[in-house]
């Protein structure tokens, strides 16, 4: 009798363990836990539930199934470290650190491994530089290419000229804060406008003096690169002194339904960059919706359905299975390895066809990644608040950065990191 | 008048309503200290747990929700009722007081006799573990908190200093209620400490745990007592912060602006809590418009705090009214 319960142990165990040996591992570097949860969570839930739709729906991809592998970070360096450690050696096809900190730390540890990092619209802008930084990806966007793109956007507002005029930028004073801070200087003398510079220490409860500062000086627009409890008090003091929220445009992580929903009503008309769609009105999503968060099999609750942090797991997920695929294919084989992940998102083409076709037609635009260039498409459109219905709304095309003022700042930054480093430029 | 000493007078009647809300905090942190010599390091995440555990009793979520419906595959999230702030608050003081027992009975009993760097430790410990236990009980997501504080601009304010200085101060409407709230805190506990036989006996255990003892005071009483009160200065500051930035887990690292108060008002005094609070939120705030913002690149008011604070300590190290101990070898 134990021998036969040791040989069902046995077989038990084996079967578990198998299909992962055979699986595609992604490791996913979440934080549900943590002060900075409510940012984290949402995103968790949409990449592993797009994961899980691909592998109930599709079998996976190219009959392999992906295998999320999850590792708690709580948004700390140390630990986002760890969790690399800890599943580098489970065949990691790439990692995604989801924090500029984990980024920087990941970059030289995960060039020396040759397992490749995408920073998906945060860590080291430079790394657009595909002839310096082998290994990192940072698309779609970079904080650069939002920074300009913000800018663009108050000029459009103000009938196509800043000249004259006041920007005040409330940062998270850190180094991902302080990311715009080049790319804003330059533009503000190329388009003659006032940069009012506004830091905020971390964790950022207390902004009074910041705002009073705002109340005095009376910007045309106030742009925002804020981070967790940050963001809440920021919206809240802005209703508080009634600047217009319609000039008040944070970053991408800036504008999610936890940095709004706790002001309420003052929050209405609230700006924020994005790079994906708002809303549940994709097939993808709804598909999401029926066959995993119904059917019990999705990562959360199902709460966070359709939220922004929620959108960029699914928009993440679907560029990574996407890249998998374009990998078989270059590999003529199922079963990738790291390099050949990376060789795939250097020729990566995601099409709006095949955008559409995978049910996010519209949700955001076409990919072209190439050997020099690691991010694409670089466009950013504004989404606004609105409180009393509780949604986003894109309120702007996708635009384009200035690329003459953000290019060169690029190049400038990757080849000081290469002369650093004495790394050879790659992609003749 | 000249526009910069108007605006010199907006930053400081700000400052004095900033440091009425450290103080809020700074003042759990007294009680506990002046009662039993303990440096509560998990007086923020007291805040936090209350905080959290009103607005779930408010909106009438289920404790454990994710925990159960992990286990056995359930889906409960709400009772489905909504209970009205008063009574939440009255519950929630139930529950901070229950947990004051808790930590008394389960940890603080065990540590009698102990060096205060022991105590100090097990607080860290508490700190560590009601944080994972506010979000086993109540989730991870930022709550919104509406007891029915007014929020925003005081437009009186702004239109009586308009007319007479040509331009309106900014007086936001939660801190003149947080003000009030804290001197009518602070007035009660001065009372009950004063005129009850309970407070009597919190003052005798301050003064002399063993004394205390010899004429019959319960000192598991009196740390039950003390840490029910801390608990409910707790609730009372979670709730304004809560307010103000929605209640979520960065409200735990309030605790790190209530420390430069301390330093400088002292860790046995209740008035000195206040005292010290509006001095650090006034330096901080004219130090940020005056030098910090246009010397230093600003955001200079979280290590101004603590350099006031420092340049205090140099010349009165127990603080502005803390007790003066010489201990004579």
């Amino acid at each position: 009798m134990k021998l036969k319960l040791a040989s069902l142990a046995l077989g038990a165990l084996m079967a578990a363990a198998a299909p992962a040996l055979a699986d595609l591992t992604i490791p996913a570097l979440n934080y549900r836990t943590g002060p900075y949860a409510p940012s984290g969570i949402p995103y968790a839930d949409g990449f592993s539930d797009y994961m899980t739709l691909i592998n109930e729906r599709d079998g996976g991809v190219g009959g392999e199934r992906i295998n999320v592998l999850e590792c708690e970070t709580a948004y700390n360096t140390e630990k986002g470290v760890e969790c690399y450690e800890q599943t580098k050696g489970e065949g990691a096809l790439v990692y995604i650190p989801q924090s500029t900190g984990i980024t920087y730390q990941l970059i030289p540890k995960a060039s020396a491994d040759q397992i490749p990092i995408w920073s998906v619209a945060y860590g080291r802008t430079s790394a657009v530089n595909g002839k310096v930084f082998e290994w990192v990806f940072n698309l779609p966007v970079t904080y650069w290419d939002g920074a300009s793109v913000a800018v663009k956007y108050a000029m459009e507002q103000e009938g196509g000229s800043l000249e004259g005029k006041k920007i005040a930028l409330v940062y998270h004073n850190s180094a991902y804060g302080k990311e715009p801070i080049r790319t804003l200087e330059a533009l503000s003398e190329k388009h003659g406008f006032e940069l009012v510079l506004l830091p905020v220490d971390h964790p950022g409860q207390e902004q009074k003096a910041q705002w009073l500062q705002i109340r005095r000086e009376r910007p045309d627009f106030v742009f925002m690169w804020g981070w967790g409890v940050m963001n809440q008090v920021a919206i809240q003091e802005a209703a508080n002194i009634r600047y217009p929220m319609d000039k008040f445009i944070g970053v991408w992580w800036s504008g999610s339904e936890a940095d709004v929903v706790p002001v309420g009503e003052g929050a209405d008309g609230y700006k924020s960059l994005t790079f994906h769609g708002a809303g549940t009105d994709f097939p993808a999503l709804q598909e999401i919706k029926t066959q995993v968060i119904d059917a019990g099999k999705g990562a959360g609750d199902g709460t966070k359905w359709g939220e922004v942090g929620y959108n960029k797991g699914v928009y993440t997920a679907a560029v990574v299975a996407e890249a998998i695929r374009h990998a078989q294919e270059m590999a003529g084989t199922a079963s990738i390895t790291p390099v050949q992940f990376r060789d795939a998102m250097e020729t990566l083409e995601v099409t709006d066809e095949e955008f559409e076709a995978l049910g996010l037609g519209g949700f955001a635009p076409a990919i072209s990644l190439s050997c020099e260039s690691h991010s694409s498409p670089r466009l950013a459109a504004v989404q606004q608040w609105d409180a009393e219905a509780g949604t986003w709304t894109l309120v702007s095309d996708y635009m384009e950065p200035d690329f003459e003022i953000v290019d060169p700042l690029i190049e400038e930054d990757s080849m000081a990191y290469a002369d650093e480093n004495g790394i050879e430029l790659r992609c003749d | 008048m000249p526009e910069q000493l108007i605006f010199a007078m907006e930053v400081t009647l700000n400052g004095l309503m900033a440091g009425v809300l450290y103080a809020l905090v700074a003042l759990g942190f007294v009680l506990i200290f002046k009662a039993s010599g303990i440096f509560n390091f998990a007086q923020g995440v007291m805040a936090l747990f209350a905080a959290m555990t009103l607005v779930g009793i408010m909106d009438g979520q289920v404790p454990f929700s994710h925990l159960i419906n992990a286990i056995f595959g359930t889906d409960l999230h709400h009772f489905g009722w909504h209970i009205p702030a008063l009574l939440a608050i009255v519950l929630t003081t139930g529950v901070m007081v229950g947990l004051a027992w808790c930590v008394q009975q389960f940890v603080m009993r065990h540590l009698v006799n102990q060096p205060p760097i022991i105590l100090f430790m097990a607080t860290i410990g508490l700190a560590y573990f009601l944080e994972g236990l506010s979000d086993l009980m109540w989730g991870s997501e930022i709550k919104n908190l509406d007891v029915g504080l007014p929020q925003g601009i005081n437009l009186w304010i702004d239109e009586v200093t308009f007319n007479i200085f040509g331009y309106g101060f900014f007086i936001d409407n939660l801190d003149i209620v947080a003000t009030i709230i804290a001197a009518l805190l602070v007035v009660s506990l001065m009372a009950f400490s004063q005129y009850t036989k309970e407070g009597r006996a919190m003052r005798a255990v301050a003064d002399d745990h063993q004394a205390a003892l010899s004429v019959g005071i319960s000192l598991n009483f009196i740390w039950v007592l003390v840490w029910s009160l801390a608990g409910f200065v707790a609730l009372v500051a979670g709730i304004m912060w809560g307010t103000k930035s929605g209640v979520q887990f960065s409200l735990s690292l309030i605790a790190l602006k209530a420390l430069p108060v301390l330093m400088l008002g002292g860790f046995t005094s209740i008035p000195g809590a206040i005292v010290g609070g509006l001095i650090i939120g006034v330096g901080e705030q004219l130090f940020e418009f005056a030098i910090g913002a246009p010397y230093f690149g600003g955001a200079t008011q979280n290590w101004f705090a603590y350099v006031l604070a420092l340049i205090f300590l140099v010349f009165r190290p127990q603080g502005l009214f803390g007790e003066k101990i010489i201990e004579r070898v």
